[in-house]
């Protein structure tokens, strides 16, 4: 479904702050798959969010999504095949905008607009048929504007715009990092749910091991923009976050920042 | 004076189109263009040119429209695929319409006095109607009769379809992604739309709507002049945040009527501050600039007021609270 051959990124190239963000990496996602994605801060797990969302373009590689060359297609028509929930809860949202009218701008994610009327009825119940599935009440305050909904409800409401298109490939970028615990895990919970139900092809990435743990069937650890360690389905289910802290030591011969550490 | 209100109020009717304009770039697409300037008088030009040279005037003002929503596609496009900053792609464009309006013109003043317009022919057709003489009843006891009522009501009649429509059209799929473009720009790019065609044809309707009314203002005043758009941006600044202030802009529906309402609200302003003896015609653009500064500020004041207020208030219950337990306190202690 999602495949990324020899992607290659270097940042400020030809300068002495040159950084090589990915080098030559190989990814292959099957239809179904939901890949869990850990690494220390610069080990370029957001720079491969970009680059398949097409916020940024790769220097070199192909971006191949249902069988469909994608590379250099701008990010706003990638995003019909692509759903993308951001860390920042008020990211996927517009908050002067009420709540089906947010819904319905992410309804015609995969269609192009027109000038037929936004919120009809027969889409204002399948919203609310939607919202219920959240079970935080939002079906009854659909005229509600979203900003005045909680961080946790927002990114909620932005994880059901994203996924009830169904779209070939649901991005989620540290989606539950901005959360309070409680909320992180109500968040994580629904992730859980509504990706088993649409079995949508899924990339998370996370700082928090035990989330990428729980979640998913496949793992990868990222390191100095390579893939330095990968888990399949039967691996990643005997992995503890001991042994993948143990793992990086071993593969990297070095300790993992305290900072990291913190965040187990 | 009542002469003179009245006629505020016709104008009033016919700027709210411009006013409307701005609250689409302003608010709408969160975009201070200042092309306004250029624009209204585009339109007063193109509009003029075309009835001197004897177009049919509807047609010539219909014209005059879509010039406007070329230039502010142009200003779209400057800010959207030049990648300059929304403030100078609008200098920019006010500044090069400043010599286009002379070349469309050919002289910096094009006279309408003997010309049919689209004013004359409407008050023509409201005359034909016979309506003047029941609504001139409702001034009875005034003493004062309009030359004809037939301008200010199709004008507001234009005015309030004029905002009908843009309801509705930022209720569609197309109108909601616009405003999602002006709110969230993220968001909506990860939502599939193209964010660069929608600031370029919000600009080209926001544009329309003022060079409409610059169309309908030199036919309404007599005249076109080059120099008539000097300042008009911050007259539509000032309708929009008059009008919001006032009338409340929780909802677009309410929102876009407010704005009609500071558009006529800020000609009558205007009209009443010049009557005020040691004010002169050219401190028009002083008075202006103070209207939209108390219009910004008062607001905050009295909101300020209010939460201290509030404050005081919740102050003194909760001492009269700790006053009634502790009197209790006292009462229990003498009876044990």
């Amino acid at each position: 479904m999602l495949q990324l051959k020899q992607i290659h990124k270097v940042f400020n190239e030809g300068t002495p702050d040159e950084k090589i963000a990915l080098e030559r990496m190989n990814l292959h996602l099957k239809p179904g798959d939901f890949m869990t994605v850990i690494g220390s801060n610069g080990a370029g797990k957001s720079t491969l969010m970009n680059l398949i969302s097409g916020k940024l373009i790769p220097d070199l590689g192909e971006v191949i999504i249902d069988e469909k060359d994608v590379t250099t297609v701008k990010e706003f028509k990638r995003s019909r095949l692509i759903g993308r929930v951001f860390q920042d809860p008020m990211a996927g949202t517009a908050p002067a905008m009420t709540i089906e009218e947010n819904l319905a701008i992410a309804y015609s994610r995969t269609t192009s607009r027109g000038l037929k009327r936004g919120v009809t009825k027969a889409r204002r119940d399948f919203f609310k048929e939607k919202l219920e599935t959240l079970h935080l009440g939002l079906e009854n305050r659909l005229q509600a504007k979203v900003g005045l909904l909680s961080g946790g409800e927002r990114q909620a409401l932005s994880l059901l715009m994203v996924t009830f298109t169904e779209p070939k490939i649901l991005l989620l970028d540290e989606h539950t990092a901005a959360l309070d615990p409680s909320r992180a895990e109500l968040i994580t919970a629904l992730t859980k749910e509504i990706v088993e139900a649409y079995n949508l092809t899924t990339l998370m990435v996370t700082h928090n091991m035990q989330q990428a743990l729980d979640l998913g069937n496949r793992l990868i650890m990222m390191d100095k923009g390579q893939i330095i360690f990968e888990a399949n389905e039967e691996q990643k289910q005997k992995l503890s976050v001991d042994k993948l802290l143990e793992e990086f030591q071993r593969i990297r011969g070095e300790k993992m920042s305290s900072d990291k550490a913190v965040l187990i | 004076m009542p002469t003179a209100i009245f006629g505020s109020i016709e104008a009033g009717a016919i700027y709210a189109l411009m006013a409307l304009g701005v609250y689409l770039s302003f608010r709408i697409l969160d975009f201070p263009d200042l092309t306004v300037d250029g624009s209204f008088v585009t339109g007063a030009a193109v509009a003029a040119v075309l009835i001197v040279g004897g177009t049919n005037p509807f047609l010539a003002t219909l014209i005059a429209l879509f010039c406007g929503f070329a230039a502010g596609c142009m200003t779209g496009l400057l800010h959207t695929k030049g990648k300059i900053n929304p403030l100078l792609s609008g200098i920019l464009m006010m500044i090069a319409l400043y010599s286009i309006n002379l070349r469309i013109m050919g002289k910096s003043n094009v006279p309408l006095l003997s010309e049919e317009t689209v004013i004359t022919k409407l008050s023509g057709f409201w005359q034909s109607l016979g309506l003047d003489n029941g609504l001139d009843a409702l001034l009875a006891g005034t003493g004062f009769a309009p030359k004809t009522w037939g301008i200010l009501i199709l004008m507001l009649l234009l005015a309030l379809v004029v905002k009908v429509m843009i309801d509705s059209f930022l209720k569609t799929d197309f109108g909601l992604a616009i405003r999602a473009t002006g709110n969230n720009e993220t968001m909506i790019r990860s939502f599939s739309a193209d964010t660069d065609l929608l600031k370029i044809i919000g600009l080209g309707i926001s544009n329309a709507l003022v060079a409409l009314s610059g169309a309908l203002i030199a036919q309404y005043n007599g005249f076109s002049d080059v120099g008539m758009g000097i300042g008009m941006i911050v007259i539509g600044l000032a309708s929009v945040i008059i009008g919001e202030a006032i009338f409340g802009a929780k909802t677009i529906v309410r929102a876009t009527l407010a704005v009609i309402g500071g558009a006529i609200l800020y000609r009558l302003i205007v009209t009443l501050a010049l009557r005020v003896d040691f004010l002169e015609t050219g401190d028009m653009k002083l008075i202006t600039a103070f209207i939209v500064v108390c219009a910004l500020v008062v607001p905050k004041i009295v909101e300020r007021q209010r939460e201290n207020q509030r404050k005081k208030r919740r102050l003194v219950q909760s001492k009269q609270k700790a006053n009634e337990s502790g009197e209790q306190f006292a009462a229990i202690k003498t009876n044990s």
